[in-house]
């Protein structure tokens, strides 16, 4: 009974799943490509110090608003370091 | 207010969607007819070359003669293609031509026959095809605002931020979101997003809801728009016209109960 009302209602995944697709739609941006930003920069600031690479999240936001429209887009990058010091 | 005369000044809308099947023309029927009767001089324009629908929904087929190619091909003067709607004083249609394609007609040529029509109308509506491609790009040349029509599903909620994007890029600044087809009953279930939820999403101002009604299928069947009718739709239709000419109208509160109803799941879900 109880999991029957803790299901998520169908209104609440259609915002979800277009929250997420239209921050790519509007940006011209495929999560493929998103997936190999995130690679490169990974490889990138790991010859520097040790980061978390499972929590770091990259995403496409736009600056300022909530919804965005006609806002440029930012590149946000948040990556936990595991140590400052080089290897 | 009900005078036939022009007043200075033409205001050029396209409705669009991206999306078809959303209510483009349906919407475009009943804005131009709503207008007409608060005495505006309006001209429809159908721009959905080959697949001509507006004259159907005006139930004005049976008059056409010339068309929006005829027109641009010189076969005809501008006057001679527009219809005269005889139910309403100063309302016109300029039908498309259905056995041609899109590329009978370019932006260029669409803009000069506006610029034509500017003169002698207070609003000249262009009915827009769905789609992204020429027809998109005929429609939105020579318009000075837009009203987008979408539904309250995922489909056309992306295919309209699409058109947003591509209307932006065209440099338009008056952009209008018209959620039609709303089903309060589903919102209430939590099984379509609400309008608030639409917009928040689109981030377009809103300009009218226009609830799911039958009625527009009887009065499309009729050819009839059921602009300001006692209907659902037809009062919806009404708010957006008086909206449209820049009047405040309260939204009627489709959403009423939902914040109750919202509360009482909002306790099974802390549950």
């Amino acid at each position: 009974m109880l999991q029957f009302f803790r299901k998520k209602s169908s209104c609440q995944v259609a915002k979800d799943r277009l929250k997420i697709l239209l921050i790519s739609d509007r940006v011209n941006c495929s999560p493929e490509v998103m997936e190999l930003i995130k690679a490169d920069i990974t490889k990138v600031i790991s010859k520097y110090m040790k980061i978390d690479t499972g929590n770091m999240d990259i995403q496409i936001q736009t600056k300022g608003s909530k919804s965005g429209r006609g806002k440029t887009p930012v590149l946000y990058a948040n990556i936990p370091i595991l140590d400052l010091h080089t290897k | 207010m009900e005078n036939e005369s022009k007043q200075p000044g033409c205001e050029v809308i396209v409705v669009t969607s991206g999306k078809g099947g959303v209510g483009k023309t349906t919407t475009s029927a009943n804005v131009g007819t709503g207008l007409a009767k608060l005495g505006k001089k309006v001209c429809l324009i159908d721009t959905d070359i080959g697949l001509r629908n507006l004259d159907v929904v005006m139930g004005l087929e049976n008059r056409i003669v010339y068309n929006l190619v005829d027109v641009v091909e010189g076969n005809c003067r501008v006057k001679q293609a527009l219809i005269r709607d005889k139910r309403y004083q100063g309302l016109y249609l300029m039908p498309s031509a259905q056995t041609r394609d899109k590329s009978a007609v370019s932006p260029g040529q669409m803009v000069k026959v506006i610029e034509h029509l500017k003169e002698q109308f207070d609003y000249i509506i262009l009915d827009c095809p769905a789609g992204i491609e020429q027809g998109f790009q005929n429609a939105i040349a020579g318009a000075d605002r837009a009203l987008i029509v979408t539904t309250s599903e995922v489909s056309a909620i992306r295919d309209a931020d699409r058109i947003v994007g591509l209307l932006e890029a065209n440099g338009f600044k008056q952009m209008d979101l018209i959620i039609n087809r709303l089903r309060m009953d589903m919102v209430r279930r939590g099984d379509m997003m609400s309008a608030t939820d639409v917009v928040d999403i689109l981030a377009v101002p809103l300009i009218g809801i226009v609830p799911d009604d039958e009625n527009v299928v009887i009065s499309t069947n009729q050819g009839e728009p059921l602009v300001g009718s006692d209907s659902p739709a037809g009062i919806a239709y009404a708010n957006i016209v008086q909206r449209v000419l820049g009047r405040e109208v309260p939204f009627v509160n489709l959403e009423r109960g939902i914040s109750f109803w919202t509360k009482v799941t909002g306790i099974f879900h802390k549950a």
